[in-house]
Formats: C-alpha cells, sequence, structure tokens
C-alpha cells in the first residue's frame, strides 16, 4: 500500500446484465497528485468515474475514499465527503445563471435550512452572503469574470466547461474527477485548460482524477496514467511507460483501424 | 453526445418583442434605481386588494367589478381559495418540477381535519379549546386557527407519507401514481364511514355544520368590535379578509424559498437530477420538500374552504380540481408568483363566474337568443381549447420568470445536449 492514497478501489466489478463493464479493477489515488485514466471508447471509463461518484453501486468490490467506505452510498453524500467530479456531455443547470450554478453545488457545505430561510436569521443571511462571496470568488478564479448573472446555455461553450469546473470546486472537494474536460475545445482552449488544472492542484491543494483523449493532456500533467480496455486494467504506471507499453498501443490501433 | 446545435453560436434577440422589451428594461432600470419601489407596490397591492370590498363590491367601481365582471363575495372568496391552491401547487411543479397530478388530494385532507377537529362528528366526544361556537356542542371543537394549523401538519405528514414511495418515479410515472392519490384519497373519506366500525368520515353524507372562524369574546372586546365573535354566512367580508391574509403569506413563503438554498435546490433537480445530486443535492430530501411544502398550503385552503362552505363531501374533492389548479399554474407562468396568482385569478374567475357572465353578454348582444346560449356549459371545451392556444402561442405562461423565458427561447434543440443514456 502506498503511504497516503486519498481514494483506494479494491477489485471494483460492474455488470450490466451480461456485459462486464468493469472487470475487477483495482486503482489507487495518491494524495496530491494528478492522475489519468485512459483507454478506448467503450473501455467502461465513464462507468467507473460512476461508480466512484456513487452513481452506480459496484457490482463487487469496494471504494475507499478518504478513510471512508463510499461504494452503496448515494452520490449526494459522496460529494458531502470531499468527491466532486464534472460531465463529459456538459450537464449544468442550463437555465440558472453561472453564479447559481455555483450557489447550488455548495449545498452540502451550508446550513440553510427552510424555517431559518423563511424567516431568514441574520446567521442565514451572513451565511448566504459569504456563499455568494465565495461564488463569485470562485468564478473569476475560473475565467468567468462578469459572467455571472449570464444563464449557463448562454455562456460560450469554452465557458460552459469552465463553469462545469467551478461548480464542482464549489462543493469543497478534496478529489476532483474531470471526465474528458477538454472534449470539444481547440488547441488553444485545451493548453489554457492544462495550465488551469494544475493552477488547481498548486493553489487550491486538490487531488485530480481526469479521464482524457487527447494524449498532449494526458502526457503533460499525469503523475501516473491507468488504462483501461473492455473494463480491465491493461497497463498502470508513468506516462512514459504506458507510452511503450505494447498492450496499450494494441488496444489503441485495435480501435483506430476499426474506426 | 449528440449536440447538433452549436452552443458556441451567438443567441440572437428576436427583434418583434423591441418594443415591450425596452418598455421593460426601463421600467426594471427605474426599480434599481428607486429603491422605495420595492416595499411601495407590493404595499398598494395589498392595499387595493384588501380595500376590494369598499371599491369593488360597492363604491365607485362596483359597477365594473361586481355587477359586470360579477366578483361578488362568494366569487371572490372562491378566488382567493383557489390563488393559495396554485401558489402551493407553483412550489411543487414551478420550483422542484414534480408534475403533482393529485393535488386535490391534500385540499380534501385539510378540509377533513377541519371535519375531525371542528365539528360534531365525533358526537360522542366532548373535548373543546378555545371554543368561539354559541353553544357547547357535542364532538371535538378546537379552535379554528388551531385547526387550519393541524390541517397544514396533517397534509405535511400525508405528503411526506405519499411521496417517500412516490417521489422515486420520474416525469410520467410520477403524474400518473399522483393522478392516483388524488383518487384514492377522496376515495378513502366516501368509505370512512365505517372503519373496523368507527364513522371517520360520515361517508357520502359528508360532514356539515362546521366550525367557522372566530376570535371570541375577549379579542372581539379588546379590538372595539373589529375582530367578530365568529363568522357568519351573512356578513362574508371577514372570510374573505381571512383567506387574503393567508394568500399573503403563502405568497411570503413562495419568495423567501424561493431564494434559499432549497429553492436553488428545487431548480437544480427540475434541471438535472443527476447533476444536481453530483453536486450535493439530496434528491428525496429536496423532492420531499416540495411536495410537503405544496401540500401545507393545500391543507390551509381546505380547511377554510370546508368551513366556508359549511359542508365537506367526498364529490366535492374531484379530479377536476387537480387539473384546473395545474392549469392556473401553467397559463399564469410556472415558477413565477405573479404569474400564478394572475393565472389563479383569471381561470377561477371564469370556473365560477365569467363564463356564465360572458354567456349572458353573448345572450345580450344576439337579439332573440334568449338564455339559449350557454357558454358555461362549454366550461372544459373552453378551458381545453385555451391551453392548447396557451401551447401554441405562449408556452411560458401570462407572466413567466426570466428563467421560463429564457428555457422556452431556445426552443427544443437545446435539450439534446443531455445524454439520457447517463
Amino acid at each position: 500500500m502506498a503511504v497516503d492514497n486519498i481514494l483506494e478501489a479494491i477489485q471494483v466489478r460492474k455488470e450490466f446484465g451480461g456485459l462486464i463493464a468493469v472487470n475487477d479493477v483495482d486503482f489507487v489515488i495518491p494524495r496530491g497528485s494528478i492522475v489519468s485514466l485512459i483507454g478506448p471508447n467503450g473501455a467502461g471509463k465513464t462507468t467507473f468515474f460512476n461508480i466512484l461518484t456513487g452513481v452506480y453501486t459496484p457490482t463487487a468490490g469496494g471504494v475507499i475514499f478518504d478513510g471512508n467506505a463510499i461504494s452503496g452510498l448515494p452520490p449526494h453524500q459522496v460529494t458531502a465527503l470531499g468527491m466532486a467530479r464534472t460531465f463529459q456531455n456538459i450537464r449544468l443547470f442550463h437555465n440558472m445563471t453561472a453564479l447559481e450554478n455555483v450557489l447550488v453545488a455548495m449545498h452540502s457545505r451550508i446550513k440553510g435550512g427552510v424555517w431559518r430561510s423563511i424567516f431568514r436569521t441574520p446567521a442565514l443571511k451572513r451565511e448566504e452572503e459569504g456563499a455568494h462571496a465565495r461564488g463569485r470568488e470562485l468564478l473569476e478564479f475560473s475565467g468567468l469574470r462578469g459572467r455571472d448573472h449570464a444563464f449557463a446555455k448562454n455562456l460560450a461553450y469554452g465557458d460552459q466547461r469552465r463553469l462545469e469546473v467551478a461548480r464542482a470546486l464549489a462543493t469543497g472537494p478534496s478529489l476532483l474527477l474531470l471526465d474528458e474536460p477538454t472534449a470539444g475545445m481547440n488547441p488553444e482552449e485545451t493548453a489554457n485548460f492544462t495550465a488551469f488544472v494544475a493552477k488547481l492542484r498548486a493553489e487550491h491543494d486538490i487531488t485530480v482524477l481526469l479521464i482524457e483523449h487527447d494524449m498532449r493532456v494526458v502526457m503533460g500533467i499525469s503523475d501516473r496514467v491507468t488504462v483501461l480496455d473492455y473494463g480491465e486494467k491493461i497497463a498502470e504506471g508513468l506516462p512514459k511507460e504506458i507510452q511503450h507499453d505494447e498492450r496499450v498501443i494494441e488496444a489503441y490501433l485495435g480501435t483506430a483501424a476499426t474506426a | 453526445m449528440s449536440d447538433k446545435a452549436s452552443p458556441q453560436a451567438p443567441k440572437a434577440e428576436g427583434p418583434r418583442t423591441s418594443a415591450v422589451s425596452s418598455w421593460r428594461s426601463s421600467w426594471s432600470r427605474f426599480r434599481r434605481e428607486h429603491q422605495w419601489t420595492r416595499w411601495a407596490i407590493p404595499l398598494a397591492v395589498v392595499v387595493v386588494a384588501f380595500s376590494y370590498p369598499w371599491w369593488g363590491l360597492e363604491g365607485p367601481l362596483s359597477f365594473v367589478f361586481n355587477d359586470g365582471l360579477g366578483i361578488d363575495n362568494d366569487t371572490l372568496f372562491n378566488m382567493s381559495i383557489y390563488v393559495m391552491l396554485a401558489l402551493g401547487l407553483n412550489v411543487v411543479v414551478g420550483y422542484a418540477g414534480l408534475l403533482d397530478l393529485g393535488y386535490v388530494a391534500f385540499f380534501a385532507l385539510g378540509a377533513y381535519t377541519l371535519g375531525w377537529f371542528g365539528s360534531g362528528l365525533f358526537s360522542t366526544r366532548d373535548i373543546h379549546f378555545l371554543d368561539t361556537n354559541a353553544a357547547r356542542l357535542p364532538g371535538i371543537h378546537l379552535s379554528f386557527w388551531v385547526v387550519v394549523l393541524l390541517a397544514g401538519v396533517v397534509c405535511a405528514f400525508a405528503g411526506v407519507l405519499i411521496g417517500w414511495p412516490t417521489l422515486r418515479l420520474r416525469g410520467d410515472y410520477l403524474a400518473i401514481v399522483t393522478l392516483g392519490f388524488g383518487e384514492i384519497i377522496p376515495d378513502i373519506f366516501r368509505n370512512g364511514d365505517d372503519i373496523a366500525g368507527h364513522n371517520l368520515t360520515n361517508g357520502v353524507r359528508g360532514v356539515t355544520q362546521l366550525d367557522r372562524p372566530g376570535f371570541g369574546e375577549a379579542l372581539n372586546g379588546a379590538t372595539g368590535g373589529i375582530l367578530p365573535v365568529r363568522y357568519t354566512s351573512l356578513e362574508l367580508r371577514p372570510w374573505y379578509f381571512t383567506v387574503l391574509a393567508m394568500v399573503l403569506v403563502t405568497i411570503f413563503v413562495n419568495l423567501r424559498l424561493r431564494d434559499s438554498k432549497m429553492g436553488r435546490a428545487w431548480i437544480a433537480v427540475r434541471e438535472d437530477e443527476i447533476a444536481a445530486s453530483a453536486m450535493g443535492v439530496p434528491l428525496m430530501r429536496t423532492k420531499l420538500w416540495a411536495y410537503g411544502i405544496g401540500a401545507i398550503f393545500g391543507g390551509f385552503a381546505g380547511a377554510v374552504y370546508g368551513s366556508f362552505i359549511n359542508g365537506i363531501f367526498p364529490v366535492s374533492f374531484s379530479f377536476q380540481i387537480s387539473v384546473i389548479v395545474l392549469v392556473m399554474v401553467i397559463v399564469g407562468g410556472m415558477g413565477n408568483i405573479w404569474g400564478v396568482i394572475a393565472g389563479a385569478m383569471l381561470i377561477s374567475w371564469l370556473n365560477f363566474r365569467g363564463l356564465d357572465k360572458i354567456g349572458e353578454w353573448v345572450n345580450g348582444a344576439i337579439p332573440g337568443s334568449g338564455n339559449d346560449i350557454a357558454i358555461a356549459k362549454y366550461k372544459f371545451g373552453i378551458f381545453g381549447a385555451l391551453l392548447v392556444v396557451m401551447m401554441l402561442f405562449r408556452p411560458e405562461g401570462l407572466i413567466p420568470s426570466a428563467r421560463r423565458k429564457a428555457e422556452f427561447a431556445e426552443g427544443e434543440g437545446q435539450a439534446t445536449l443531455y445524454d439520457v443514456r447517463n
């Protein structure tokens, strides 16, 4: 066992009917690192993500996050423990403003309370003001200054991706899971985004798990890379090692040939 | 992913609304610059509403409102009750996006709570608490105000009980199950006259002789007769003021909750359940709160309505009511309190009086028709047509919220950004 792992997945398995989407995968994320999960389309990456975040309950195996067994917990409890995610296909609250999106994500960090909200107690007012201030701060940090009151769906595509990250950060995570965050971005936006993720780790002390197809991003910022294919872990190691791993090359060429 | 519509494309503002929108923007600028409008406008509306008996029922404008539109005491009371119901349902449907087709269940339950705690239904009991009836009647007679609160509590409890299994369902499935509950609960009241030998609801005969609101001798004396000892069927203004006060409370709670953590969570759940739960919003809790709070207002309205009508019968709580309240919310503008109020006033007026009046006008305008053209007979046809017309030309409602307007401005194309497979 490594010294300090923020997340450990032990023999995680997920079956959908007869299909084995994730096949007994062991996986660890050392605290403070950036780990990438790659693999051809349909390799089970997003399923694995969904198991980690509580959307799916694994058929077998378990996940330990920050010392808590989390498999079987609903997503909001996993989030409350400090794991946040973005979605591959942007799932913002489209008809809410950028600031409201971020405020929703603070749900498990602020007390609120229906009765206190109705009577708007001084303590609640302070809390709301604090949340709004922090929300604006996060938007600015994510490069969305001045867009606080824009509806999420009216933001440019790149800004929507940023808002997804800002929203995830608002949950107060210690581990951030990014599902193909640079999908659909041009090279310049991708480079900016990569720098942004590096800044996240440096300034916010956040561990990052990344699903990514863009190999330049993966090889550029990852400390470790794990490769899934047909639900199985076929390789794991430093980016350099992965680039030369035969099974990985085979998996990717195989996909390329059929594409 | 199937995002056909390029999200980068700049959103073109339609030129057709330019006149209205410029008027709107200058109005909203005026409101921003003059803070006093924040309290002055609501205050003015409240004063106008409370003084209606003096300028609309009688007095200068009575020929328009009382005679012309037919908004008399009864209609006024019914309209206010439906405003309250619509505001309650707005929390469930407008905010949290839970399609509830059985809202009448809570209206009925509120009324029956009055039957249990404010009538002679349990005539073998002799329980009284701040009872304002003239004589000491047999049965359970708690103070009307206590009963109203109890109705809220009972309905909240029932809302959670019904919501617990059903709110796990989504969309159409939820609608069907709530529809079922809306039918089951009046049926329980219909058959509740012999539950293990106990008569809990008096069956189809219903509960009559219900307690009326009142403040008792002491408060009556202390206020110099302003607060009546007990309400009567002859003096109807206190009833109106009471419901209006309750409507104000409902509006207040609606507004406060809309701008709270819970209100944001409701909208987030309506927008995207999976994303909401991934952002830390507990789905069941959040939906149950919406359902429970909606139920509370339904219960309040039911108790006051039962007392006003002075009779509670299972047949009074039909599916129609669920539908009409839902139509009010949709026509007015889901999620926007002012729209919902406008929708409720319009539809309830049409329902109780307006169609009769329109029929009179039509008959008057066509010589020799006598009273042959009974517009009110075609009530549901007219409501149906109204709904279809609304959905075609103004699906966002009469007075939509900014959010709702944005939702419809894009058309359905944007919806494909969601990946349902997840």
